[in-house]
């Protein structure tokens, strides 16, 4: 089917042998290979296929390239696309498109996305734009030596130049620092996100035409006359017979000799003197009327006739079924003025430069620096209804809206494009945004140059999300999955898992039929009553080794540990140089000069991180050395009253007897018949050992502490269990109890920090006056009157309810129900907290007040007994 | 994203960096010699000057070296890079 507008031969860009099934809105286009959609549409003498996203009003293809301000289309097959123009989009066999005004959607249900890779390039010379001036930029660095790309976003690069990359339907979105370029490949079953990192980026993006704002210029059949060349020589196309050209320049006059050879009759109207040398029209049969313009359009819902205004006042009407328009071209200059190249008015172009500056790097050539034909400086048609005159067709915009916005005062198109919205569609005006400022200008009684369009951002052209993300989707690509070395055991268990920054922990193990709360209580009352095993191979380890370790330690910690003996632990805290606690740990020392250090699981990054960069830039004479052993070592925590005998059982090469293997003692040796590092370590208040094994032992160390245990009551617990557990004993969560402005001292902590007057981080910020204010918030235990109302985390605390606003005096940090101690409890941090232990407040609940007493933040065995 | 010359590794992409803020803030001998004002200013008070910035950056998913930067605040364009015990170099905008 060739379609009734497409003449009998002549089409570079098509092969009419390959004709392609695509469906408009259902209805079967006239479609052959090398089509874009919107060439298929005027080949099937479609118009006005399209409506304005705002008033609704109709539409037809004004462009043939990205700049199309009305022709979107939402792809259905053979892959979704939520919203592209009709004119950029070859046309695919099976292809189903629909129209799409202004705005893509979502359809419900599972929508496949199209699949996405990303690339990364590194080239001598990335040149953009494959028009006569990228080619020739293209040849001339590829002919010097060095990779070159070209990318063009339309689909076809015609006589790709030798020795160079070319990639057709790539669009460059963005470029960034250094020459790093950003470009979108829409291919046919793959898109790909080109990373380009060049030497030299050359800009090669040519120009595209402005429309000129007369009354009437939305009617479908005002096209541009650029465009409506290129749809007749690349695709065979005649968009009109009864064509009327407005034109201001060279160009303009050239389509319509085109227009006139294709066979069309042509009037061309000059509304102001053309600068250069014409084309002879008159030869062509061309009418060429001087001083005239457009007044006015007609024709439901496609153009039907023009109305004309002669240079006295003359008026007529012609039918016509194409009013082509050229007024001026506008260097495409989007991408250089992102990256910071600056703009002068051109007077011959009556257009907006490059004005040389921007990036060493970057050079603009051809038409995008400024060689585009000279025109007269023609932006509107006086005579005529300003509310007809379209400025920004996707946002409905005219000249009197612009006008409206300049007469509130506004007179930034920076301002007037927020007042109107335009330049903010999905075309980013590119046919507009000359056009606005020229108008804003000449309202204002500037000159033209006065302001150029409002300034561009990437994307260049919409990049659809799925490609963005390429392969990063789904729950296991998205973000990297940690798992412990137990995991597959805890998987077969049935575990519950939470997510704790990238690892899958065990959240609890439910028996059958057992729901997640019950099992916590379970779990809890198991490890106080009989044995725990809890799979802390998340903790975070760094060995610190060398010389000095002893003294670097003693610098980051509050607490000493150079007199820490070897095969001894202590609990230290960390704090920022602002005196506030960053993280806490345990501190083992192995040997004189090899300590392993524990942090929390979601601060080992940030605990490493602080170590190397004092290490490095303050103190690079210490002889130190910190390596991240956290996936080097699974643990199994075994806690509870039964702890030893489970650990006996595992038949370990130390002696267990408390004498000689204390709380907060170490020893290495074997257990289960591999060798490991034993910590008497507490986070339950339970007697407890961690066992540490390599990290290929602690799937079966696991099997063994369960199988061990399990005729001494041994349950694995999960970590829900944990926090409960170590709440009841009122020990901290760094990043939970605390927010950054908690001291060591506001945690109950002061007793740790030392006095002797060594210098250590943070120490200097405890001395500022406002750390020693009796009101400071600090971290005490709560129990609601009612033992089964369970506070929720975040609660804000009030002395005393009344009308808003009510002052807070602190919230809770922690709350948990104890199957221990048979009710709810929580830890809050309170404004002069330790003097009001014994007192009331009340929690500000949505339901009403809710009174609570404040209580010492130790709740189960205070003296420590069970740790033993 | 800057291309920025690590002095180990060679130009590697911005992502694999971390900004560490102005170089050449030395700790404080003595801290607890510091009157709570010079403490401040050792803590909290930064230059912000336009044009040539002498900072520190992270090569954190490189080689996890320290280094510095002279970068140009105006033209975000980075002007020098050296290491942590080198002297600032003398470099224009």
């Amino acid at each position: 089917m060739s379609g009734p507008r497409r003449l009998p031969d002549g089409g570079t860009w098509i092969d009419r042998a390959r004709p392609v099934s695509v469906r408009f809105a259902g209805r079967e286009l006239a479609a052959l290979a090398g089509d874009t959609v919107a060439s298929a549409l005027l080949a099937s003498g479609i118009r006005d296929a399209f409506r304005s996203p705002i008033l609704g009003r109709p539409r037809g293809v004004v462009a043939a390239g990205v700049e199309e301000p009305n022709a979107y289309v939402e792809v259905g097959a053979p892959s979704f696309e939520a919203i592209v123009a009709a004119t950029a989009v070859p046309v695919v066999d099976g292809m189903e498109v629909s129209p799409r005004p202004g705005m893509g959607r979502l359809p419900g249900g599972d929508v496949p996305a199209r699949p996405a890779v990303h690339t990364h390039r590194h080239v001598e010379t990335l040149v953009i734009g494959g028009g006569p001036a990228g080619r020739a930029a293209a040849a001339e660095a590829a002919a010097a030596g060095g990779r070159v790309l070209l990318v063009d976003e339309r689909h076809r690069i015609d006589d790709p130049p030798e020795g160079v990359l070319c990639l057709p339907s790539t669009t460059a979105s963005g470029i960034y620092d250094d020459g790093y370029v950003v470009c979108y490949e829409r291919g046919v079953e793959l898109d790909r996100v080109w990373h380009v990192r060049a030497r030299r980026v050359v800009l090669a993006t040519g120009a595209h035409e402005r429309t000129v704002a007369f009354a009437g210029n939305d009617r479908p059949g005002v096209m541009l006359a650029g465009a409506v060349r290129t749809y007749l020589e690349r695709y065979g196309v005649l968009c009109g017979e009864r064509a009327v050209v407005l034109s201001t320049n060279v160009w303009g006059h050239e389509a319509a000799l085109a227009l006139a050879s294709a066979g069309a009759s042509v009037l061309l109207l000059e509304p102001v003197p053309v600068p250069g040398e014409v084309p002879d029209l008159a030869a062509a049969g061309v009418e060429v009327r001087s001083g005239w313009v457009v007044v006015g359009t007609e024709g439901e819902p496609a153009l039907a006739a023009v109305h004309l205004a002669g240079p006295a006042g003359e008026r007529e009407t012609v039918p016509a079924d194409l009013l082509a328009v050229s007024g001026g071209w506008n260097p495409t200059v989007q991408l250089a003025r992102a990256i910071g190249c600056g703009l002068r008015y051109d007077e011959a172009g009556a257009c907006f430069v490059p004005d040389g500056t921007g990036p060493d790097w970057l050079e603009v050539v051809g038409a995008a620096a400024g060689e585009v034909p000279p025109s007269a400086p023609l932006f509107r048609i006086e005579a005529g209804d300003d509310a007809e005159k379209y400025v920004e067709l996707q946002r409905d915009q005219t000249v009197a809206d612009v006008a409206a916005a300049v007469g509130r005062g506004l007179r930034s198109v920076e301002h007037v494009k927020r007042a109107t919205y335009i330049g903010t569609t999905i075309d980013q005006g590119r046919t507009s945004g000359t056009l606005t400022a020229a108008i804003v200008n000449a309202l204002l009684g500037w000159d033209p140059g006065a302001q150029g369009p409002s300034n561009p951002r990437p994307p260049y052209t919409p990049i659809p999300y799925a490609a963005l993300a390429g392969l990063d989707r789904g729950p296991r690509l998205l973000d990297p999955i940690r798992t412990t070395p137990m995991h597959p055991a805890h998987v077969a268990r049935g575990a519950v898992f939470e997510d704790v920054g990238q690892w899958k922990r065990p959240y609890a193990f439910p028996h059958p039929g057992e729901d997640l709360e019950a099992a916590v209580t379970r779990e809890c009352l198991t490890v106080r009553r009989a044995a725990g095993v809890l799979d802390a191979s998340t903790l975070g380890k760094i060995e610190v080794v060398g010389p000095d370790a002893a003294v670097f330690l003693d610098r980051m910690y509050v607490n000493r540990m150079s007199t820490l003996p070897i095969g001894r632990a202590r609990y230290g805290v960390m704090l920022g140089l602002d005196g506030m606690v960053v993280d806490d740990g345990v501190a083992v020392r192995l040997a004189e000069d090899r300590f392993l250090v524990t942090t929390t699981t979601s601060g080992a990054a940030m605990v490493l991180d602080r170590f190397e960069e004092w290490l490095q830039t303050e103190w690079p004479e210490l002889r130190v050395w910190c390596t991240s052993v956290t996936e080097r070592w699974a643990v199994a925590a075994i806690s509870g009253p039964n702890a030893r005998e489970v650990v006996a059982a595992l038949e370990p090469s130390v002696d267990l007897d408390p004498a000689a293997f204390p709380h907060m003692a170490v020893r290495e040796g074997e257990v289960a018949g591999v060798p490991a590092r034993i910590l008497r370590v507490s986070f339950t208040g339970e007697r407890s050992y961690e066992l540490h094994v390599p990290a290929r032992y602690g799937l079966g160390l696991w099997e063994e502490v369960l199988r061990a245990g399990a005729e001494l009551g041994l349950e694995p617990y999960g970590t829900e269990a944990m926090h409960v557990l170590r709440a009841e004993k009122g020990y901290i969560i760094v990043g939970q109890d605390t927010d950054g402005t908690v001291t060591a001292e506001d945690l109950g902590l002061g007793w740790m920090v030392r006095t002797d007057g060594s210098d250590f981080v943070g120490r200097r910020s405890l001395a500022r006056a406002d750390l020693r204010r009796p009101d400071r918030r600090q971290l005490v235990g709560m129990l609601p009157e009612d033992p089964e109302t369970l506070l929720p985390e975040g609660a804000q605390l009030v002395e005393e309810a009344g009308e808003p606003p009510v002052r807070m005096v602190g919230w809770v940090t922690s709350s948990y129900r104890s199957p221990v101690l048979g009710r709810t409890f929580a830890l809050a941090l309170v404004e002069a907290g330790r003097r009001r232990i014994g007192t009331s407040l009340l929690a500000a609940l949505a339901a009403g007040p809710v009174p609570v007493r404040v209580t010492e933040p130790v709740f189960y065995d205070p003296e420590g007994s069970r740790l033993r | 994203m800057l291309l920025i010359h690590c002095p180990w590794c060679g130009p590697r992409d911005e992502v694999e960096f971390r900004y560490g803020g102005q170089a050449h803030i030395a700790y404080p001998g003595d801290p607890g010699a510091l009157s709570d004002e010079a403490w401040a200013d050792y803590l909290f008070m930064r230059d912000n000057p336009k044009g040539p910035f002498a900072e520190r950056w992270f090569h954190a998913a490189g080689c996890r070296r320290w280094f510095n930067a002279v970068r140009d605040t105006a033209t975000h364009r980075l002007l020098a890079t050296y290491r942590p015990d080198e002297p600032r170099p003398e470099v224009g905008p």
